[in-house]
């Protein structure tokens, strides 16, 4: 199974790399715009005869739309146009489908219930603000109000409510198999029987509203070219122009999306929501339509970072050592999936933190409630499962009676040993870390451990060996809701075991990444110097590390040019190629080199 | 709806717009005077990013009707700089990292400018009451009152 590396010398030629600028003061290459004033935000683009648009929002957690009446918001001075889910050409989408991950399953205007407080059920577009606000409060909706889950262990009850029919059991299914990411290295259970100490805990840490200075929000015009341009202050400029193609069902080349400035973003405006929708104002009036939500939309309204609970079991020995480790981990998504399957992915593969425990097993939900939905808020997935590690390692310290910082650099993984998901660590850091944390903190710590190194002692035999592992198949799809699964924590009795392997091999049943996220080398590799003139007969790595059969990409049938007769810079051309993409070697695009820029060559991907 | 005539300073620019009753200051200096460096942050006079002198105090200038400034002088960080030489202020927020996303640094710049000329040698808890209506989620406050304390220093030919 081809796999791709991930490496600080990707890029290497192009990067100044001697880092005279660490500890120095420097000048953001920005800030001339920001001290006068002159930077230009999304709303710092006038238009001629721009209208406002409103969303009309849902008063309840979880109801069902009986029916909505525009009529008489429709008829308020300065109102040109009210908007419902009808209006949208293709109003089902997930954000992920752009790298094809997760089912549709969020409408960008609610139309036959509401799933969270706050969810848009209607717009109104009007010559001013406070027209659309009046207007917005004049649209008559029907709500027949229906039970709602807010907590994310309630909504796995077999008793709870359906929140999103798309996901019927309220979590997410991952693999098209179990109703949680699992995680299995080693045989926990019987590492817990032989631990000195068993030391539980749950940890809960709340959603966080990214609340930026500058709201979510957009303007969108129609342009003479028959396309629309829009700009935002998304943080994913193309994530929002696919998504609006998408909903809208245009196609994106009619789509001008222009953005690079947010007034603050923290990983709450990736969510593209504001572009689709002020771009549909844009279409349906013909007129620059500005959408943009007020403070207490950015805070109800505004996907925060989502509420998780962590349960941690630690089996420690008395010298410190944490010899098994099990996690049970609930994401509260919201009522859509929009990022958090993903964070979960992420999460799972950083358990079982910075350590390197020779046990571990781990059940992590993605949970649909009736919550605003969740997404992205710096390092979300990692941070709060790390803030209930770091707490649980120092309760066991606390009851082993040791040192923190000396049970941490003790436990922390170091260059070449093996993680839980079967990669080997690299650029540890762990060590280094606590070392100087406890140097500012004024914390003495051993001379031991202060001579340790992540550089190390790591990677031996025994720290790289994956162990022989335990598994179950605990909580398919549907079972807890037929009740037939009731425990969320990894199961007490495994049934099946993988045998052990090492080096971060494919150990049968047991593959590096699951085949979801799995990356295609092919298609990241910008293999460079493709033109039939230089090309070999056979690309080496595309016969001999390609993966088995996944079906090829359409990218890969490039265009093949004329042969002959060569042009007569053809001898210059090849000799500025820059070599094929060498998987074992530095990546290099080579674009220091004149005439060789990927970006205008037209051969980016052969 | 009729319009209000204001005839005002903006900048040292005699200014006169046609506002609508009840129009916040932003609105009219915005898309009225065309005068984008106030920014609209809450709306609801929290966040500080509008933050303009009139007549030489701090104002929110989303808190503040439009009709209330006829005749009063108002600056904003548009005309901070005298041409192309910089303020002080603004000398120091670039060197001194005191911005990142830059969404609140017209008002925080505001807030500073009615501090020094009120008070030319703040201390640092003067600084911090100055700026304590202007919200930041970025830098974390101290690169902003480290830089307004070296500018007044400078403004004083002193050393921070």
């Amino acid at each position: 199974m081809s796999t791709v590396e991930f490496r600080k010398d990707l890029f290497r030629d192009e990067r100044d790399d001697n880092l005279k600028e660490v500890g120095q003061p420097t000048v953001r290459q920005d800030i001339l715009g920001h001290v006068t004033g002159r930077t230009r935000f999304y709303d710092d683009h006038l238009f001629d005869g721009m209208l406002h648009m409103r969303a009309v929002r849902s008063p309840h957690h979880h109801a069902q739309i009986r029916s909505i009446d525009t009529s008489a918001a429709a008829r308020m001075p300065g109102v040109r146009r009210v908007a419902t889910a009808k209006d949208v050409p293709n109003n089902l989408n997930t954000l992920l489908s752009l790298i094809n991950f997760g089912r549709d399953d969020e409408p960008l205007c609610a139309h036959d219930k509401v799933r969270y407080k706050g969810e848009a059920v209607a717009w109104v577009i009007a010559d001013t603000e406070r027209q659309a606000r009046d207007a917005c409060a004049a649209v008559n909706v029907d709500y027949s109000v229906l039970p709602h889950v807010l907590d994310v262990e309630d909504a796995l009850s077999p008793s709870a409510p359906v929140v999103n029919e798309v996901y019927p059991n309220n979590t997410f299914d991952y693999h098209d198999l179990y109703d949680h990411q699992k995680l299995r290295f080693g045989d926990v259970n019987a590492a817990f029987a032989q631990a000195d100490h068993v030391i539980e805990a749950e940890y809960q840490m709340s959603p966080i509203e990214q609340a930026p200075i500058e709201t979510c929000g957009a303007i969108a015009a129609p342009e003479t070219n028959d396309r629309f341009v829009c700009h935002t202050n998304t943080q994913a400029l193309f994530f929002s122009l696919g998504t609006t193609a998408k909903l809208l069902d245009i196609a994106s080349s009619r789509l001008h999306f222009i953005g690079g400035t947010a007034g603050g973003g923290f990983g709450g405006k990736v969510d593209s929501v504001v572009e689709p929708t002020a771009v549909l104002g844009a279409m349906l009036t013909g007129r620059p339509v500005k959408f943009a939500w007020d403070r207490y939309e950015e805070m109800q309204v505004g996907a925060p970072r989502g509420g998780e609970r962590w349960r941690i079991k630690d089996g420690v020995m008395n010298d410190g050592r944490v010899i098994a480790r099990e996690f049970t981990g609930f994401f509260d998504s919201g009522a859509y999936m929009r990022l958090s399957p993903y964070a979960i992915i992420k999460a799972t593969g950083h358990l079982p933190g910075p350590y390197s425990i020779p046990n571990v097993a781990s059940n992590v939900f993605c949970v649909v409630t009736n919550r605003t939905p969740a997404t992205a808020m710096r390092g979300f997935g990692i941070t709060a499962v790390d803030f209930a590690i770091e707490c649980h390692m120092d309760r066991n310290a606390e009851a082993v009676g040791m040192n923190p910082i000396e049970l941490r650099i003790l436990n922390a993984y170091r260059d070449g040993d093996m993680k839980a998901h079967r990669r080997q660590a690299k650029n540890a850091a762990m060590i280094e870390c606590c070392q100087v944390a406890a140097g500012k903190a004024g914390w003495s710590i051993s001379a031991d451990a202060a001579a340790q190194s992540s550089l190390h002692g790591g990677g031996t035999a025994e720290r790289v060996a994956i162990p022989e592992t335990v598994t179950d198949t605990e909580g398919k799809i549907g079972d807890r809701r037929s009740g037939r699964t009731t425990s969320a924590a990894p199961a007490a009795n495994g049934q099946g075991r993988v045998a052990s392997g090492t080096r971060g091999e494919t150990a049968t049943g047991a593959p590096v990444q699951n085949p979801d996220m799995q990356i295609d080398a092919e298609r990241i590799g910008h293999k460079m110097g493709a033109t039939p003139a230089v090309m070999p007969a056979s690309p080496p790595h595309a016969s001999t590390t390609a993966p088995p059969a996944p079906p090829t990409p359409a990218v890969r049938a490039a265009p093949v040019p004329p042969a002959s007769p060569a042009p007569a810079s053809a001898t210059q051309q090849e000799t500025a190629q820059p070599a094929a993409y060498k998987p074992d070697q530095p990546f290099s695009r080579g674009v220091k080199r004149p005439g060789t820029s990927p970006f205008t060559s037209g051969y980016r991907r052969r | 709806m009729a319009k209000t005539p204001v005839t005002f300073t903006l900048n040292d620019a005699e200014t006169a717009l046609f506002v609508d009753p009840g129009a916040p200051l932003i609105d009219v200096l915005r898309r009225g005077a065309g005068d984008l460096t106030p920014k609209h942050g809450c709306g609801q006079g929290t966040c500080g990013a509008c933050t303009v002198m009139i007549d030489g105090r701090p104002h929110l200038s989303c808190l503040t009707l439009a009709e209330t400034i006829e005749g009063r002088n108002v600056r904003t960080t548009g005309g901070l700089a005298n041409g192309p030489e910089l303020h002080p202020l603004q000398t120091a927020f670039m060197e001194g990292f005191a911005a990142q996303c830059g969404f609140c640094t017209s008002g925080m710049l505001m807030a500073a400018k009615a501090l020094l000329d009120h008070k030319p040698n703040p201390t640092r808890d003067d600084v911090i009451e100055a700026i304590s209506g202007n919200l930041c989620r970025c830098t974390g406050y101290e690169p902003i009152v480290d830089a307004i304390l070296i500018a007044a220093a400078r403004m004083q030919g002193r050393t921070a």
